[in-house]
């Protein structure tokens, strides 16, 4: 993403130099990119466990009476029912349907008052626009949204050693937290919102804290991690992890052109909750539409050879472009490259013949797989 | 970062030995390898292939990107690394050894190759 002004840095910023990272632009952030290899990153992830730096998620937080109410009417999700302490996955979408983000949404928890608070996560490249959004969709509610971006940074930790390092760093009672689930706690002296989400397909930690306190808690993590074999990871390790683990990244695999059924998330949309909500006749029809004349289909491809697809190259067969792919990358995991890829319903099966990818020209043969291409062992 | 002294470069930041018998090794430098990542696929060209200074000649392709290899010298390839085919890590690991990329007969060069102390200085700005 190309940034005409100033890159704002986050609060770990001169830590992350100190670290030998390589930086990038990343929606206007300057961010660890990686600090070694990335392959080497990923791999701990999977296997031991990864700090991140994510403070360039959005947080925005919603409270008052109708806050339940107001992120109804705004999100396309069921988010009044969420309980105290939980979080879910859902979308924002515009009238017309179109996906303007994806969100995690944590409504908070422990105290009365902390029930009618929510915070929601936007893609850092969309923070502004969901926060508008909002505060938009918020007339008439007795409710308030608050641009809270500035108020958080965010560190994740992931990977299967990462319970047993947090737990050597606070009294909260993890095993009791389940997976999408927040509860406020105090790391290694730091007051915290102790999240157990992630994007890594691992088992993990997202620790929402004031910025003051972020150097602070990255340097009790490392040593708590020191003997595990924690390691600082950056966005590049966090790409191939949720590529492996099948999530879908804002404009690769989701966009405003695609509505959630179109990107075959169409169980996020609950058209039984009560009252309207922003797309709610867009979205009816997306989903007759989708019914009768099936959209293309995300899926999974393995390739067969060592060539890597991007996003962007086209899907072929027969000599016909048949889908488009939306993310693509080497997986340590599989040792083979793969990718995200929209394909037409007819060649979308798993194990579906003749299925390639144009790679600057040559056609490259690939396996039609289901999603996820990894899944981690419970 | 050191650059060998013995070697001269490209600023497509290419590295090329001295001739032995005509024939001079081409791989690309530390300061490159770094700057793409994990190198997980490289595309040479063939041997016998003529190559010409300044012109793409294979890939090499990271985990975040693929980047066209570009030739420092115009000549014939005598040999390529079919080590580093097998093992592109070999490229990030040992950029200035192991990590070789192919051997070319060189029939020109350009004038505007750079010492070790001038591709440090160009390599920084």
């Amino acid at each position: 993403m190309s940034s005409t002004g100033e890159l704002r840095h986050t609060a770990l910023d001169a830590l992350h130099r100190s670290l030998g990272a390589t930086m990038t632009d990343f929606a206007g952030w300057d961010m660890p990119l990686r600090y070694g290899s990335e392959r080497d990153e990923h791999i701990a992830v999977r296997t031991k466990a990864g700090l991140f730096d994510l403070s360039h998620m959005g947080e925005i937080t919603v409270t008052g009476p109708q806050a339940g109410a107001l992120l109804d009417f705004a999100l396309v999700g069921n988010i009044g029912g969420v309980k105290p302490g939980r979080a879910r996955y859902t979308m924002i979408c515009r009238a017309d349907g179109g996906i303007l983000d994806d969100l995690i949404v944590y409504r908070l928890g422990e105290t009365e008052a902390a029930s009618s608070e929510y915070m929601v996560v936007a893609n850092a490249s969309n923070a502004q626009v969901v926060l508008d959004a909002l505060t938009e969709r918020a007339a008439g509610f007795d409710a308030e949204v608050r641009d809270d971006r500035d108020a958080y940074a965010l560190l994740a930790v992931q990977g299967p050693q990462s319970p047993g390092i947090l737990k050597s760093l606070t009294d909260a009672d993890l095993d009791g937290l389940k997976y999408y689930a927040g509860l406020p706690g105090t790391v290694a002296g730091v007051p915290a919102l102790i999240a157990r989400t992630g994007y890594t397909g691992e088992d993990g930690f997202e620790l929402f804290v004031k910025p003051e306190h972020a150097v602070e808690l990255w340097q009790a993590l490392t040593k708590a991690g020191e003997g595990v074999g924690l390691v600082p990871c950056g966005l590049s390790c966090r790409d191939t992890l949720r590529l492996e683990a099948g999530m879908p990244l804002y404009g690769h695999e989701l966009s405003t052109s695609l509505t959630p059924f179109d990107a075959g998330l169409g169980r996020v949309v609950k058209f039984e909750k009560e009252g309207d909500f922003v797309g709610r006749e867009a979205l009816r029809e997306a989903a007759a539409r989708a019914e009768q004349n099936p959209p293309r289909v995300l899926v999974g491809l393995v390739a067969e050879g060592r060539r890597v697809p991007r996003a962007g190259y086209a899907v072929v067969a027969g000599g016909e472009v048949v889908g488009e792919v939306t993310s693509g990358a080497p997986s340590p995991t599989l040792g083979k490259p793969i990718a995200m890829a929209y394909v037409d319903a007819a060649h979308a099966a798993p194990g579906s013949a003749g299925v390639g990818v144009d790679i600057r020209g040559s056609h490259e043969p690939y396996e039609v797989v289901a999603l996820p291409f990894y899944r981690r062992q419970k | 970062m050191s650059n060998p002294n013995e070697l001269r470069y490209s600023k497509e930041h290419e590295w090329l030995s001295a001739a032995e018998d005509g024939v001079s090794t081409v791989g690309i430098t530390e300061h490159a390898a770094n700057a793409l990542g994990d190198v997980v696929f490289v595309q040479l060209p063939e041997v016998g292939d003529s190559v010409s200074a300044g012109e793409t000649c294979g890939e090499l392709e990271s985990t975040k990107s693929v980047s066209d290899l570009y030739s420092p010298v115009s000549g014939e390839v005598t040999e390529v690394n079919e080590d580093v085919v097998n093992d592109p890590s070999l490229v990030n690991s040992a950029p200035f050894e192991g990590g070789w990329l192919f051997k070319v007969r060189i029939t020109d060069e350009p004038a505007d190759l750079l010492s070790a102390d001038e591709y440090t200085a160009f390599s920084a700005g």
